[in-house]
């Protein structure tokens, strides 16, 4: 498989009181559309800040390979983007300025960036909105323009935690199918949502309760292992159950 | 239902500058509903809600809450509501019990008050966590309950939650629907905002907000009939579907609409025959059933489309 993919094994991290991470293990494949589905509290947002090396876990590994061989973390890091929860926009600069910034962090070259840029805008369709500054957007076309910024410089691996949350449904379905166009090519997206029923639009889903993978797989074959009609019920049943 | 009303809202608009962000607004919820205020961001919704609360004050149109309008004086509104809002609740590094008397605090409320309200609250709410516990350590759902407790120390008559369940797990959002329906039970009048339809189904009346107007308001069953006249199924394809099945399905001309909702697909269908072509044709592979529209279908249908 052509493409990154990320392997954790036994990631464990404390932050405070809080056990987060509780022995993750999971496997990310190349080029494929991930979902981190889970509560609020599950570890998430741990995991993710993990992957792109913005804390340091207790214990475990994260092993990532590039077309199947093992690749040091360093080699990829410049490909790798990340949109955190809590995306720091600048209120004042426009859909376009923000734009023009991030292709002065990221050196890209005129060509290339004015490429990409009318790709995403289209794609986006936030091409007639290029003049509003950034707080006063939407919900829904500020994380767009969040997801513009982090794929300006054509990832290999993207990890964007919670981009729906807070969204309308409508917009919600947009940033979905947004994703779809960019899940054909080679990059391997990792998204984290506390909507169950956007866990059904992955192609493999990772599920996670109290710091630990409790199933993995296609959407599908993880519903009917666990007999549940949608991932609603089968987070309703574990705490029924009392985990 | 006659008044009066819990809410009454009459031509209501806000402008920020050359922006309008309600826009002649017009409606009235009784006292003891549970209002579901839903739309796509940047519909209205919040600046409506920040009106009600005495937050905001409107460019033009009369809005009265509990009884009460503007000549009253906003301070007056802020007596009688409860606001949940959106983003900032609680303070993280302050215990449960510091919360609940800084709010007090803010409202002026002795402390034996106080103390009887928190009693009361915490029966009804069901919360058992420790007062001495930090809220950043609360566990998830806890935040909304005690979030909840605040907004409703001052015995408001009507409580306003925007999107007070974002981002929590199903369990909790259930519990926090038992809760909204035993406050609503109680005479208090719910006005709540959310992005999960499931939540929505459970609102007396609803509200559907578009572009800074209100573009629908009645029951859910009502909502459903009148966004779809004609049927709906839901196509679930097995392991055996042949490729691109879906494009024969998007190009049959009695299939008006088509979307994807996670494994499935809603089909809207002209008419009874051609549900039964459809059977026909994907039975081989696939279940098609007709089923009632879910609110979010219908969301979607009404607000679609239009500049949002």
């Amino acid at each position: 498989m052509p493409g990154i993919g990320i392997k954790a094994v036994g990631l464990r991290k404390r932050l405070k009181l809080n056990q987060a991470l509780d022995g993750v293990s999971l496997a990310f494949e190349p080029g494929l559309l991930h979902g981190l589905i889970g509560p609020d509290g599950a570890g998430k947002t741990t995991l993710l800040r993990a992957l792109v090396g913005l804390l340091r876990p207790d214990e475990g590994l994260i092993i990532f390979s590039r077309n199947g061989d093992p690749v040091a973390f360093d080699e990829i890091s410049p490909t790798v983007a990340y949109m955190p929860q809590r995306q720091s926009l600048y209120a004042d600069l426009s859909i376009s300025e923000h734009l023009d910034f991030f292709r002065d962090l990221y050196r890209l070259p005129d060509g290339v960036y004015s490429a990409r840029r009318a790709e995403l805008l289209q794609i986006t369709r936030l091409e007639p909105f290029i003049d509003r500054p950034a707080g006063q957007l939407s919900g829904g076309m500020y994380k767009k323009l969040g997801l513009m910024c982090a794929l300006l410089q054509s990832p290999t691996v993207l990890l964007l935690d919670e981009p729906t949350n807070g969204v309308d449904p409508i917009s919600r379905r947009e940033f979905w199918e947004l994703l779809y166009r960019l899940a054909g090519g080679a990059v391997t997206i990792v998204v984290s949502t506390a909507y169950m029923d956007e866990a059904e639009r992955c192609a493999r889903v990772h599920l996670l309760d109290a710091g630990r993978t409790i199933a993995e797989g296609e959407p599908r074959r993880v519903l009917h292992e666990s007999g549940a009609a949608n991932f609603d019920e089968l987070f309703m049943r574990r705490e029924a159950a009392g985990r | 239902m006659s008044g009066p009303w819990a809410v009454e809202v009459d031509d209501l608009s806000v402008r920020f500058g050359d922006f309008t962000a309600v826009d002649a607004v017009s409606f009235k919820v009784s006292p003891g509903e549970i209002f579901g205020f839903l739309g796509a961001n940047g519909a209205g919704k919040t600046t409506t809600i920040r009106v009600l609360c005495g937050l905001l004050v409107p460019s033009s149109g009369k809005v009265r809450v509990a009884g009460l309008d503007a000549a009253d004086g906003l301070m007056a509104i802020k007596r009688k509501v409860g606001y949940m809002s959106q983003r900032f609740t609680l303070y993280d590094s302050m215990t449960v019990g510091e919360n609940l008397s800084f709010a007090a605090a803010l409202r002026k409320m002795p402390g034996d008050v106080l103390a009887r309200r928190t009693r009361e609250l915490f029966d009804t709410i069901g919360f058992d966590q420790p007062v001495t516990m930090f809220v950043r350590d609360l566990a998830g759902g806890y935040k909304q309950e005690l979030s909840l407790a605040t907004a409703m120390l001052h015995d408001p008559e009507v409580v306003f939650l925007d999107e007070p369940t974002a981002g929590v797990a199903p369990a909790a959002r259930a519990r926090f629907w038992r809760l909204i329906r035993k406050i609503a039970a109680s005479g208090k009048t719910v006005f709540v905002t959310t992005h999960y339809m499931d939540e929505a189904e459970q609102c007396g009346r609803i509200a559907l907000m578009r572009a800074g107007k209100l573009i629908a308001l009645d029951e859910p069953g009502a909502l459903k009939t009148r966004a779809f006249p004609e049927p709906l199924v839901e196509i679930e394809a097995g392991p055996g579907a042949p490729e691109e099945w879906i494009q024969d399905v998007r190009r049959d001309a009695a299939v008006l609409a088509l979307k994807p909702h996670g494994l499935r697909w809603h089909a809207s269908v002209a008419d009874a025959a051609g549900v039964e072509r459809l059977v026909k044709a994907l039975g081989s592979f696939a279940t098609v059933k007709p089923i009632t529209p879910s609110l979010e279908d219908v969301f979607i249908r009404l607000v679609e489309g239009a500049d949002r």
